[in-house]
Order: C-alpha cells, then structure tokens, then sequence
C-alpha cells in the first residue's frame, strides 16, 4: 500500500466520518455527546489524507518525476528490534492491513446500516436489572403523558406503578417477537456505542398491535396493568402496558432511549 | 527518503493475505523481478486498484446492501460499523499524541521526567496513565511512540496498561454505573493499577527486547518536523487502525453470534463466573468508557467477577490484541496478552476477595 493509496483511504475514512457526524446517521452507532470529537476527527482525517498528498507531491518534484530509489539506509529510527539485517525490508513495508479501513468508510458510505432493532433485542435481557432508583417524582403535566419506556418499566417494577396509576402514557418503541410469539414494545439503549447496546422491553395487552413486521415503530397510548412477564434471557420482570390505541410512525431521529 | 516502496508495493501485488501481515514479515526486499515493473509505477498501481473497486462498489450498491439485509447480518454491520465510528475519534488523537511524542518531545525529556530506575519507572509510568483520557485504541500507538523515545519498554507497557482503565473518565463512568456500589471505582482503580505495575516488573524480569519488533520509521528522521509529523500520523492511522477493523470485526461477530443465554447458566458457579466475565470481556472489546455499563447490567454475576470484567477489557481484548500485533509484534502479543489475562483475572479476585 503505498502513500497516495493511504492518503485515499484516510480521505474516504474522514469523509464518511464528517459525513455521518454533520447530518443525523451518526445517531445510530454511537451518543449524541461524540458528536464534535466526531466532526474534530474526521476533519483531521482529512487533513492528514491532505497533508500526505502535497508531501508526497512535492517530494516527487524534488527527485524529479519519482523514479529514484536511493537513500533507503538511514539510521534505524529509535527500533528496539535488535535484528538489523531483517530490519531492512521494514521500512518501506508500508501497512497492507491498512486496505481494512476501507470496509467502515464503504459501510458509512454505501451501506449506512439502520440502528440495532427487533433482532438484537432478542439477543440480550431487558435492561432494567440496574436500574432503580430512590424516589420517584410524580410523572409531568400532560394527557397522555409522554414517558420512556425505560422510566415506565422502572416505575412499573420498582415502584409498583405508583407514579402511574389515573395516568395515560404514551411510549414510542419498535415492535419485536416477545418469548411467547407476542409482540411487544421495545427500545434500545446505548451507554457508549451500539456494541454495548442493551434493549428495554415492555409487554403489551389491551388493543395490541398485532400483525406488524418487527422493527416498525409505533406510538402507543396506554394506561399502567400491574401484569408482570418473564425476560427469556435474563429472568428479569418484563412490566405490561394496557393498550389503548396506537398508531404507525416514521422512525425517530434519534433511535435509542435516551 | 524514497517514494518507491518496492517491499510493500510488490508484496501487495502478490496479493498475499492479511494474516500475514506483521512486522516479522518484510524480508522480501532485494527481489529481482520488482525491478522491470518501475517503468509502470507500482505506485499508481494500488490507487488505481482502489479507484476501480470503488467504482465497482457503487455500480453495485443495491445488490450489495441487498445481500446484507438480513437481521444477523444487518446487526453485524450496525455493530461493526458502530466500534469503528466510536474508536475513531480516540484513535485519532491518539495517534497525533503519540506523532507529538515521536517527533517534537525530545529524548532527553523521558529521562529526567521518568525515575532512571526502571523498576522505579514502571509505578511512576502506571500512575501517568491517569492523565490519559481515553479508552484503549489510543494507547497502542502511544506506547510504541514511548518506546521509540527511549522510554524504557516496562514503563510504556505498565502505562499501557494502566491508562484506559485509571483515568477520570472511565472511573467516572465506572461510579454512574454501580451507584449502590462506589466501591467498584476504587477495586477497579487499585486493581488495574497493580496489574500494569506487576507486568511491567514481570517485563523487567523476564521479558526480552527482541519480542517487541518496531518497524523501522525512516520517516521519523526526516529533517523537517511537519512532514516527519504527518507521516508518523499517517502510518499510525492506516496502521493501528487496520489491526482496529479486525478487531471490531471479530467483536462483531461475537456480539452477534453469542446470545446472552449462555452466561446465565454459568452465572451460579463462582469460578466459572469470574472466567466466563473476563473471556467475554476480551471477547466483546467494548471501550473502557462504556464497559462499565455493560457489567453493571450483567447482574446476575457476582460483583468479584464483574470487577474482572472491568480490569480484564481494558487490558486484553480482540482489537487490543490485533492492534498489539501490529504495533509490537505477534512474538511479542503471544506472549503478553496471555500473561496480562492471568494477572489481570487473579489480582481482580484478589481485590474482591479483600472489598467483598
């Protein structure tokens, strides 16, 4: 892999960085809050994709249409390696792996994959194991009111719907295959980036929507039902939401419970 | 300096497979039949090649997209996507620290700034991983560039270690996680802090220059600072950051692969417990930032064995040990991420036998 192949592959990194940091697909790979070390990342992406081409061109002025191939033997640059006679080959072994930076510039680029859905709430017990907390405020003014579903699900278990009772709540999530073949209402939330994503899961009873594929989004307005299931994955209680109508919605901005 | 690059221009028209990429390779200079090629320039070569696969690439978008729409796969690209986009920026700065350290801090400054003892360098180097604020893709490149200075290579591997699990950040992040159990900050703080010390004595006793290959940089020698900056950047980007997409493919293919099932039934047993968190904290090669989130929700594990879970990921994982290759060396990974699992495992026992 020589320079200007390098200076490529940086280019395109940069870019598809910068690109899915300046519009709103970075929101479904990674926390809001990364966004301008994003944008700082892969502007110098880019800059040093820059950087390595005018350096190149210049030294290609200098030698003269770069075709000496002199001057190979400096000193052996600080290496430790105490193997000389091998070392000579290192310095011009310029990294083929790098090739491999490719995939994530096309992957941002071309494929832009959608953020983590139905089949990865499947994969890990819901998130509420964690999540308790001390007091909980009476819900804000409104009808219904809106609420996260990871607030709802800690409310429902942990405080026995207290908080909940005589209230109307609407919750935003994507449909996913429950344990029992039921749908049910979940999202997905990121501490860091979607590799450590972890799905909340609500079940749902009262007018369910039934029949829609997995990953549509929905807004349900319901009321709190003390009924309780069984996360297959993790044992933990999964809390019910009453039903009470629902509608279909374009997915949100951003994806994950926030 | 010159801008053929015979070595790595040839090799790639052989098109030899990225496993075998690594410093141990390279001797394949001097070969005869390179020299008829020149009049062509290899050099336009791999950009061409990447020109024409990009073509290719876009000419065929739909089918290509369309063949990853299945959900494993589809969540696959999420996640392998996702490692990369959260390690970019970390492994930018990174880098340009480390190009700092290798071209603009003097030799002489390591030496009066690090105890001219080595076993007295290793605590002092561990305990300046805590002005590090970042997870563990940017300590790579850091600790070659140290090692490059002179600094000696027990104190760049205890900083190593000992930077993406100590600082603010991650201890911070750490205390979010277990609100109820503060005591995991300072387990995970004292724990990963003696583990960066011991394996930097152990290196003192034991270990052998000759492991750690650095690939020769004639780069770094160049007269002017600027270039000699950029280029030491950008061999780090293409480099560390190639190792980090076979890294954050392999975690990809673990998060997909392992569904979370498994752990429960190894969650009883307190010894399988401790071994089952720390493989899958080398496994999974989550960022020390977020780890702790994810070992908070591991709940039905002993608190003992998530505290091996925290000091276990930011020493050893899959992009960790892929990154180490290709920084120091397979002689030198096989060695030090193996002993690094053991000490990283027993001392976390230790601390939770002692907190818990």
């Amino acid at each position: 892999m020589n320079r200007q192949a390098q200076a490529v592959v940086l280019l395109l990194l940069g870019g598809s960085v910068l690109k899915a940091s300046l519009t709103d697909v970075y929101l479904r790979y990674v926390k809001e809050g990364l966004r301008p070390f994003l944008i700082a990342a892969g502007a110098l992406l880019v800059v040093a994709a820059v950087m390595t081409l005018v350096h190149d061109l210049r030294r290609r002025d200098a030698v003269g249409g770069g075709s000496a191939d002199h001057d190979h033997d400096h000193g052996p640059g600080g290496a430790v390696s105490g193997d000389g006679a091998a070392d000579d080959g290192h310095g011009h072994h310029e990294p083929r792996v790098g090739w491999l930076l490719i995939l994530p510039a096309l992957g941002l680029l071309l494929v832009s994959p959608p953020a983590l859905g139905a089949y990865a709430v499947g994969q890990s017990g819901t998130v509420l194991a964690n999540q308790e907390a001390e007091i909980y405020p009476p819900l804000p003014a409104g009808d219904p009111v809106q609420v996260g579903l990871l607030d709802y699900a800690a409310r429902a278990v942990f405080d026995e719907g207290n908080t909940l009772r005589d209230r109307r709540v609407q919750l935003t999530g994507f449909i996913a295959p429950g344990p029992d073949g039921e749908p049910i209402l979940a999202r997905m939330m990121l501490s860091c980036c979607a590799a450590d994503g972890r799905p909340i899961k609500l079940g749902m009873s009262g007018d369910v929507p039934n029949g829609l594929p997995p990953d549509s989004w929905v807004e349900v307005v319901g009321r709190y039902t003390p009924q309780l299931g069984k996360d297959s994955v993790s044992d933990v209680d999964i809390p019910y939401v009453q039903v009470e109508s629902w509608q279909r919605i374009d997915p949100p901005k951003q994806p994950y419970e926030q | 300096m010159s801008d053929l690059e015979p070595g790595g221009a040839s090799a790639d028209e052989r098109g030899q497979s990225v496993d075998s990429e690594g410093p141990d390779q390279g001797v394949e200079s001097g070969r005869p039949a390179r020299s008829w090629r020149r009049p062509f320039g290899d050099r336009v070569g791999s950009v061409e090649v990447l020109a024409l696969l990009l073509i290719v690439l876009i000419m065929f978008r739909e089918p290509v997209a369309a063949l990853i729409s299945t959900p494993r796969l589809q969540t696959w690209t999420t996640v392998f996507v996702s490692v990369m986009v959260q390690a970019v920026p970390f492994l930018v700065f990174g880098v340009l620290l480390s190009a700092v350290i290798a071209v603009f801090v003097p030799r002489s400054f390591w030496a009066r700034a690090l105890p001219r003892h080595p076993a007295l360098a290793v605590p002092v180097a561990s305990a300046a991983g805590v002005v590090l604020p970042g997870c563990e893709c940017g300590a790579v490149p850091i600790a070659g560039s140290l090692i490059r200075r002179g600094v000696t290579p027990a104190a760049a591997l205890a900083f190593l270690l000992a930077a993406p699990a100590i600082n603010p950040v991650v201890l911070a992040a750490t205390a979010v996680a277990f609100p109820n159990n503060p005591e995991m900050v300072v387990g995970r703080g004292m724990a990963s802090l003696v583990v960066a010390m011991v394996m930097g004595w152990l290196w003192l006793r034991l270990g052998r220059a000759d492991w750690i290959r650095l690939p020769r940089r004639p780069e770094l020698d160049d007269l002017s600072k600027g270039r000699a900056f950029w280029a030491a950047a950008r061999h780090d980007i293409v480099h560390a950051g190639g190792f980090l997409v076979l890294g954050a493919m392999a975690a990809a293919c673990i998060n997909v692969l392992v569904p979370e099932r498994w752990l429960q039934t190894l969650a009883d047993n307190p010894v399988l417990s401790v071994l089952a968190l720390a493989v899958l904290a080398v496994l999974l090669s989550i960022c020390s930032e977020a780890d702790a989130f994810v070992a908070a929700s591991l709940s039905q594990f002993s608190l003992t064995a998530r505290l091996a879970f925290l000091v276990v990921g930011p020493m050893v994982d899959l992009k960790l040990i892929s990154m180490q290759t290709g920084v120091f060396g397979r002689r030198f990974a096989a060695r030090f991420a193996p002993t690094t699992f053991v000490v990283a495992v027993l001392v976390a026992v230790g601390v939770g036998a002692v907190l818990w």
